[in-house]
């Protein structure tokens, strides 16, 4: 059933400091509300439990797309529909442009955004999986100052995140490195358009000699937290991948991804189904780089 | 605890004390009774809401009132102009388009929205374009027909 709005408050920080202020001075109490395609989500069907809510969604200081010479740094109000746009991210990071355009539709693209995306958490969430992939990192504000964090350390666990009860997500940071790489990322739903993922993956490799000499995996849907396959990865780095050996690197590949996930049961699909497609993703990617 | 919004809605400067949770949708509906915009899931994922919010096609289902505070909005009542019918809204009845009518006004904003962006857009456009706004009638393909005949009308003028 649907809350009763009257017993929520909502309120506009002027500024990015003014919001930093009022969350130290009473940290833990808000909830940040920026594009609503959660949250009141959450309002419309009465789970949403914090009764204080930020809007941060007018906040200029936190929707920017701003490219320097080694990375792309995105804030965390910055819309899926703006990260869709930026020709830098389009050409460079093209992955995040995908996963960018699977979060529901044009409509929830213009409002939601790129911190939503992560603070709320979700396993299943479409941005993670590239971002792990990309080797992201996430800036952290508070008034106590910034710091920065290796974005695949962020999430501690189920919905649990490195972030201070009075710090929010100011950006992540994607470096532009991929020149060169092969890159690949599939989401597989119930349906196209607008389907949470049953599991997803995303990863980059560069091969040199016919040796895979870096991968980075990152999926969804395979843990309690987005996760970054970092033995799976050990396992497959200085593979061949020439076509006598292709499926010898594709087995090792598929048995360290099954020990390294553990997906559960839910109502979008079961254990079994997501580590058996997500190996078959694995294996489409480890192909496609013989190809 | 109520907050005052000042709204621009198809033209006309709007102001509303509302608790500032409270839907863009419902505000429309019960403060300004602009009925045209629908309710479907309540949850975003229908596009029965669907309005222009500064030129951006939202679900207004999910626009707490307070977002809204100094926006410029289009609803279906200012889609058409003095009794005119807009020519995406021609093109709908035409071609059958529209029948039991409930997503008709998320369908003809998100079309809106759409021809903005792709003047003359592909089917695949059109189907990405339209994907958050679902039908239960027409199984689409009259709508995107529709849609096609818009794009082409609009180039014609």
């Amino acid at each position: 059933m649907r809350s009763d709005v009257r017993g929520y408050g909502l309120s506009a920080p002027l500024n990015l400091q003014a919001l930093l202020t009022q969350i130290a001075s009473e940290p833990g109490h808000h909830a940040l509300l920026a594009g609503g395609t959660e949250l009141m989500v959450a309002l419309n069907t009465g789970r949403l439990g914090q009764r204080s809510l930020l809007s941060i969604q007018h906040l200029r200081e936190l929707r920017f797309i701003r490219v320097t010479t080694d990375a792309v740094h995105i804030g965390a109000a910055t819309t899926f529909t703006d990260i869709r746009r930026n020709e830098t991210i389009a050409r460079e990071l093209p992955m995040l442009v995908k996963a960018a355009s699977w979060t529901g539709s044009i409509a929830n693209q213009n409002r939601g955004t790129i911190g939503g995306n992560i603070c709320n958490a979700s396993p299943a969430a479409d941005t993670p999986p590239a971002l792990l992939a990309y080797n992201a990192s996430a800036t952290l504000l508070s008034v106590r100052g910034e710091r920065t964090v290796p974005y695949r350390t962020f999430h501690l666990g189920y919905k649990r995140m490195d972030m201070e009860l009075d710090e929010i997500l100011y950006s992540v940071s994607l470096p532009r490195a991929y020149d060169g790489w092969r890159q690949y990322i599939r989401k597989v739903g119930t349906r196209n358009a607008q389907a949470i993922s049953k599991t997803a993956l995303a990863g980059v490799a560069l091969i040199r000699r016919d040796e895979i000499e870096e991968i980075r995996i990152g999926a969804a849907s395979l843990a309690d937290r987005p996760l970054r396959c970092a033995s799976t990865e050990d396992a497959l780095r200085g593979r061949s991948i020439m076509e006598a050996d292709l499926d010898h690197t594709v087995r090792l590949g598929r048995a360290a991804l099954a020990q390294e996930a553990k997906p559960i049961d839910d109502i979008r699909s079961t254990a079994m189904y997501r580590s058996a497609v997500a190996a078959n993703l694995l294996e489409e990617f480890l192909r496609q780089l013989s190809s | 605890m109520k907050s005052t919004v000042q709204l621009t809605v198809n033209g006309e400067q709007r102001r509303v004390d509302v608790p500032p949770m409270k839907r863009l949708l419902d505000v429309l509906r019960e403060d300004l009774h602009l009925t045209g915009t629908k309710e479907g899931c309540g949850e975003g994922e229908c596009g029965a809401c669907a309005v222009l919010m500064n030129g951006e096609l939202v679900n207004s289902c999910l626009v707490p009132a307070l977002q809204a505070n100094g926006a410029r909005l289009c609803t279906i009542e200012g889609v058409s102009t003095e009794g005119h019918l807009h020519l995406i809204q021609r093109c709908f009845l035409e071609n059958g388009g529209a029948q039991c009518g409930i997503c008709t006004p998320g369908m003809i904003l998100a079309t809106h929205h759409l021809l903005d962006k792709y003047p003359m857009p592909t089917l695949e456009q059109i189907q990405e374009g339209l994907a958050g706004n679902l039908c239960r009638c027409t199984g689409y393909m009259r709508i995107f027909d529709a849609v096609q005949k818009a794009a082409e009308a609009q180039h014609a003028l």
